[in-house]
Parts: structure tokens; sequence; C-alpha cells
């Protein structure tokens, strides 16, 4: 019996104390950065979170004067979605990823975690995001962390009021993921000049470095692996949907949802796949996200980039080649010729080697350095930073940066070791 | 045998209406490509003719479809979803789960006839067997007790009956209410439909108003359990993204 419960201690011990020892085992069950890209945290691997939390969407405008293209629409009031403590509590702002919703995948996740955690949640939509583009964008223009920072924070201050209504709150609490992770960090420098929320914490999960350098990698993972580039995309696409169409079809109860992927992935076992394909998905995703972001700023701003700056785009407009033509360009593309000249013709002293230094974390970097209120967490082998970028985040964040060997861009977020490192970043203020 | 006449002149009052209202809604602005100033990267110049774009679906349609498209979120956004809304607030998830068993058990009728209609006896076996375990030891279908025995759903409709058979899409539509459909499904839909009237459970019960509120309530259960919501996607290009994704899915469910 004593020696039973010896045995219970030592491995409590251990648990709580591995993670802290350098050599711990981390399980976290994709070894391929891509894969684990693609397929994130299947349910069997994952933290276990509530089903389902109390949440309540709500929509704003934030320039009722702005005089929407038609075209456009739907996009005119920013949706976004909150959950709240029915007691005084922290009040956590989330910011999607490139492209993402205030209702992706990761941000319920992160939802869930924090809420269970007992703070009241805000998730806020990507300012990449034709949503926000349209509603919250100053300029039409996204892409500069400063100018991004300040449309959140926008949005950030104008939800708080609301809610301020329902709920209280103790504190403010910052984070974001991948791109959003950037912003939150700018916004969070932001405050620091405007008070309005004075944030106790704020994390970064894997962060871009450099938003040009990685917009590049993500670039080139669409156009490098489609064999015989992308004129073969449909044939690419024909490959891939069949192969998919084979696991519904001979698989044991296949259903189309969101575990279908990983489905598909044991069906055709990891020795099988093409990580080739598997890069390009990554990519077809940033492209998408990204064509779609360059056409609303296009429409927005007159900018002549792939609609001719005198059409006039009627609410149901045949706008297929327009598609077919931003599935051509990419995220460069969109910087050479929108943001450029956008923010030169607001100040035509700006360089393009200026606006890159506004797209780094190397613009606020003392503020990295010498703020205790921020964190990291990131992946050893995250792809969308290039050679050194990591070391530089280590060499930034120091203590405070919490680096896993493994996960790719985001793929282990809703890992339990994952989940209890957001967790414990904030755990710390909230006896403050 | 009234009631079958009854049912089936209602179906095509039904279809003649939503005829008129595709009359009614018109056609999509089309750009107009005259005095266009162009733009850096013009579609003449990036696109190639013979490539295969993975985008371009049989749509001669289009600009009725997009109209309808914009019907549907309205409909929805004003009459559908607040009906649904109101179910999901004063049903009990419970009540609504046995609900949404209990539809999916009538409606295996047509899963049966179209596993039959495509020779595929063994998962017509697999449907019958269903339909008496759920409708017995489920009490009335309000359970899947055959699922949890591991006899799993085998769904097929008409529409993919006439696939199976080579009847190719046509042309892609959307339906009114309904949704995305091309024209070969839409014929099917129909086809099921007289069916399940004409023979199918709401002819065993022969009561008109047990299958009007059977129609009603399987409407309601149905966008209850769809997720979907027009023009939440962010997408400027999700009708595209819309019409590309369910021809697929089509070819996918016709393989099957």
């Amino acid at each position: 019996m004593v020696r039973r419960l010896l045995i219970v201690v030592g491995v409590c011990a251990w648990l709580v104390a591995a993670p802290l020892s350098s050599g711990y085992a981390y399980d976290y069950p994709f070894a391929n950065r891509y894969i684990a890209t693609v397929l994130g945290t299947p349910e069997e691997f994952a933290a276990k979170l509530p089903d389902s939390v109390p949440v309540q969407q709500d929509a704003l405008v934030m320039f009722p004067q702005r005089q929407v293209p038609d075209v456009l629409w739907n996009l005119a009031e920013l949706r976004y979605s909150y959950v709240l403590q029915e007691h005084e509590a922290p009040l956590m702002f989330l910011i999607a990823g490139t492209g993402a919703s205030y209702r992706s995948a990761k941000m319920r996740l992160m939802q869930k975690v924090f809420y269970q955690q007992g703070y009241s949640v805000v998730s806020l939509t990507s300012p990449t995001h034709p949503n926000f583009i349209v509603a919250a964008s100053c300029s039409g223009v996204p892409g500069v962390l400063g100018d991004d920072a300040r449309d959140l924070y926008r949005v950030m201050d104008k939800i708080r009021n609301r809610l301020a209504q329902k709920a209280h709150f103790s504190r403010y609490y910052i984070t974001g993921y991948s791109l959003g992770a950037a912003q939150a960090a700018f916004v969070a420098k932001l405050d620091e000049q405007e008070h309005k929320f004075d944030f106790s914490r704020v994390l970064m999960i894997n962060p871009p470095v450099n938003l040009y350098n990685s917009v590049q990698i993500l670039d080139a993972m669409l156009d490098d692996n489609i064999p015989g580039g992308l004129d073969n995309f449909n044939q690419f696409y024909t490959e891939v949907t069949d192969a998919f169409t084979k696991v519904y079809k001979n698989g044991d109860n296949v259903e189309f949802n969101d575990k279908f992927l990983y489905t598909a992935y044991k069906y055709y076992r990891a020795a099988d796949v093409n990580i080739d394909r598997v890069k390009a998905v990554i990519g077809l995703d940033f492209r998408m996200s990204s064509g779609n972001m360059a056409f609303v700023s296009d429409v927005l701003t007159h900018a002549g980039y792939v609609v001719p700056v005198n059409a006039e785009l009627g609410r149901n407009a045949h706008v297929t080649e327009y598609a077919k033509v931003l599935f051509r360009l990419t995220f460069l593309d969109y910087f050479n010729d929108i943001l450029v000249p956008y923010f030169q013709q607001q100040k035509p002293e700006i360089t393009v080697a200026d606006l890159i230094a506004n797209t780094s974390l190397k613009h606020i970097d003392s503020y990295l350095r010498n703020s205790d209120k921020l964190g990291m967490i990131g992946n050893e082998d995250d792809f969308i930073l290039r050679p050194g970028e990591i070391d530089y985040l280590k060499q930034v964040f120091g203590e405070r940066a919490t680096i896993f060997p493994h996960g790719g861009h985001c793929g282990n977020m809703g890992y339990p070791d994952n989940v209890a490192a957001m967790v414990n970043f904030f755990k710390a203020a909230d006896k403050e | 045998m009234s009631t079958m006449i009854k049912n089936i002149s209602r179906l095509l009052v039904h279809v003649m209406l939503l005829g008129t209202v595709l009359m009614v809604v018109g056609c999509a602005s089309q750009p107009d490509s005259k005095n266009l100033q162009p733009p850096k990267h013009p579609a003449q110049q990036v696109l190639k003719d013979d490539v295969t774009y993975a985008i371009d679906v049989y749509d001669p349609l289009e600009g009725l479809n997009r109209n309808v498209y914009m019907f549907n979120y309205y409909f929805d956004e004003y009459f559908f979803l607040p009906i649904v809304h109101a179910y999901e607030f004063i049903t009990p998830d419970y009540v609504e789960e046995r609900i949404s068993y209990f539809v999916d058990n009538v409606l295996e009728f047509g899963n049966f006839t179209n596993n039959l209609l495509q020779l595929k006896f063994k998962r017509s076996g697999i449907v019958l067997e269903r339909f008496v375990i759920n409708s017995t030891v489920g009490v009335a279908g309000f359970w899947d007790r055959a699922s949890e025995f591991g006899i799993h759903k085998q769904p097929e409709d008409f529409g993919q009956t006439l696939g199976f058979y080579g009847v190719g899409d046509g042309p892609y539509l959307v339906l009114p209410v309904l949704g995305p459909s091309n024209l070969r499904n839409a014929s099917g839909f129909i086809a099921d439909s007289v069916l399940f009237n004409a023979v199918g459970p709401a002819r065993w019960v022969d009561d008109e108003a047990s299958s009007l509120i059977f129609t009603g309530v399987s409407a309601v259960d149905k966008r209850h359990r769809i997720p979907f919501r027009y023009y939440r996607s962010g997408s400027p290009f999700e009708y595209e993204l819309v019409r590309q994704l369910y021809t697929k899915k089509q070819e996918m469910e016709i393989a099957k």
C-alpha cells in the first residue's frame, strides 16, 4: 500500500517536474512540420476542453460614413464573438492569424481554453480578413503592423465599452497566433502610450519575425509544389480529391467533417504521404487568404490591381475571372502593387525599406526585450521562420520564451503541453 | 389514391411557384467591359485558353443562381433561421437529437429505394436492418441503436441513382430555400419526393396533417443540423467556392 502510494507520488512529482527539465519527452504526435500544420492536434491527442461554451455573437460598424462598394455588401459589419464570466474576471482578447476569422478552429480552441481558465474572452477576426478590411481597416490596406494594431485597438476599445454594461473586468490580457501574435505585440506597444487597457500580460503564439520574409516562404509553397507549375493546378486538385474519394468510398463509416483529413492520413499511413502535396495544400490555403485580401483591398481603394479602377461591380457581379487572376498572384505582388503605392501616396518620403521594416518585430525590438509582460510560445521547426529567426526570438524573449521541439506552424496548439504553457503564462499574472 | 394525386399536384404547384420566383429575380449584372481602364494584372494577359481552371463549373444560369443565392440569404436571415433558433431555444438538446433520429429513420425509405435502384443489394439490406432495429429497439426511430451496434447509414438519393447510371450533372443550380444543386439532383429531389408521397411513408400514414407536420419538422430539423450560413465564409468568392465544393462532393457521393 505504502509502496504503491510512493509510486503514485513519484509519478506525480515526475509529471510536474518533467516539463521543467531540459530533456523531457514532448510527445506531440506528428514529427513532420508540414503534416503537423495541416492536421493540427486531433481529438485523441488534444487537451480536454468543454464541448461548448456560452458564446454570443455580435457585429459593429466602425466607419458609419464609409460607402461600401456593392460587391462587398455582405462584409460591411465587423462580426466578432465573446463569452463572459458571470463574476468579475480578466478579459482576454484573441487575435486570429492571417486570413482567419474570429470563429476559426484555433480561435474556438483558445476561446475554450481561456474561458475554462475563468476569463471572459473576446475573439477578433484578423485584420487581413475581408470582413475586417471592409468594416474596420482605416486604410483598407492591411500588412503594416503599426497601422493594423491601431485598427485593432479601436475595435477592442469599442467592444470593451459595449461589454462593460454586461460584465466587470478585473484586468486585460491579449494573445494571438501567427500574424495575430505579431499584431498583439504591436497593440500592446500602442497601449503603452494610450493606456486604455494597460495589459497585464501579452502572449505571442507562433509569431513571424518578419511578415515580409514569412509571406515569401508561404507564397513559394504553392508555386514550387504543383508539378509543372500552376497551369497544372487542376490536375493536382483532381489527384488530391481522387485520393480523398478513395478514403470516403473504402473507409469505414467516413464522414466529411473536421476529422476527415486525419482519417485520410491514417488511411494512407504516414509513409505514403507525399510531403510536397502537403506543402502545396498549406500554400493553397495561404494563396486563397491572400487573394481574398488583395481583392477586397483593390476594390476598396481603387488600386487597379486586378479590377479596373473605374469598374462598378454590383452585388452579384461575375467575379470568377478575378479569382483566377488572383490565384496567380502572390502576397508579395500585393505588397508591391497595392501596399507600397498606397503608403507612398500617403507619405511620399516613405521608402520600400521603411515599409518592410514596419512588417517586422524588429521594429519594436527594444520593447519586446525589456517588457516583462510579454511572452512567446513557438516551435523549433516553424517553417514560416527563416534560418536564424527562431534564435532571434529565443534571444529576445529569453526566459519568457517557451519553444517546443516540433509542431510546425501552429499545429500543436491544441496539445496538452501547449495548452498548459498558454494557461500558465497568464496564471502567474492572475495573482499579481 | 386521391391523397397521392393531391400530393403530386401540391408538389407541382410548389415547382411552378419556384419557377416564378426564379423568373422574377432576373439576371446578374455583368461588368461592362467597354471604356474600362485595364488593371495592372488583366485577365486577358494572365489567363490562358488552354488551361483548365478548377474553379470553373458548368453554370450557364449563373446570373440567376447568384440572385437565388442572395434570396436564400434573406430567406434564411429573416424567416428560416428565426424559426430554427426558436426551435433550438424551446427544445432541449436531448429532444432535438431524438427528433433528428426520428426524421432520419422515416427518410430511410429513400435510402432503401435508391440503394435498391443502384442494385446495391447488400447496402439495401443494411438500410432495412437499420430501419427495423431503430423502429423497434430504437423506439419508433427516436434512438439510432443501429449505429451503436455498428450498422452505419448508407445514404443514397435519386440524384445519386441517376449519377450512378451515367446521367451527367447538368447545369449547376441554386435552388430557392434548398440551396446548391444541379439539374440532375434537382430532378432527383422531385423524384424522391414523389416516391415518398406516392408509395412511401406519407402513403402508409395516409394522413395529410401528419405528412404536413413531418414536412415542416424535417425541414426545420435539417436546417438546424446544417451549420452553413450564407456569406459567412468572408470570401468575396464564396459563390464560386460553394459551387466548386458542391460539385466535387457530388462526384464523391456518386463514386461511393
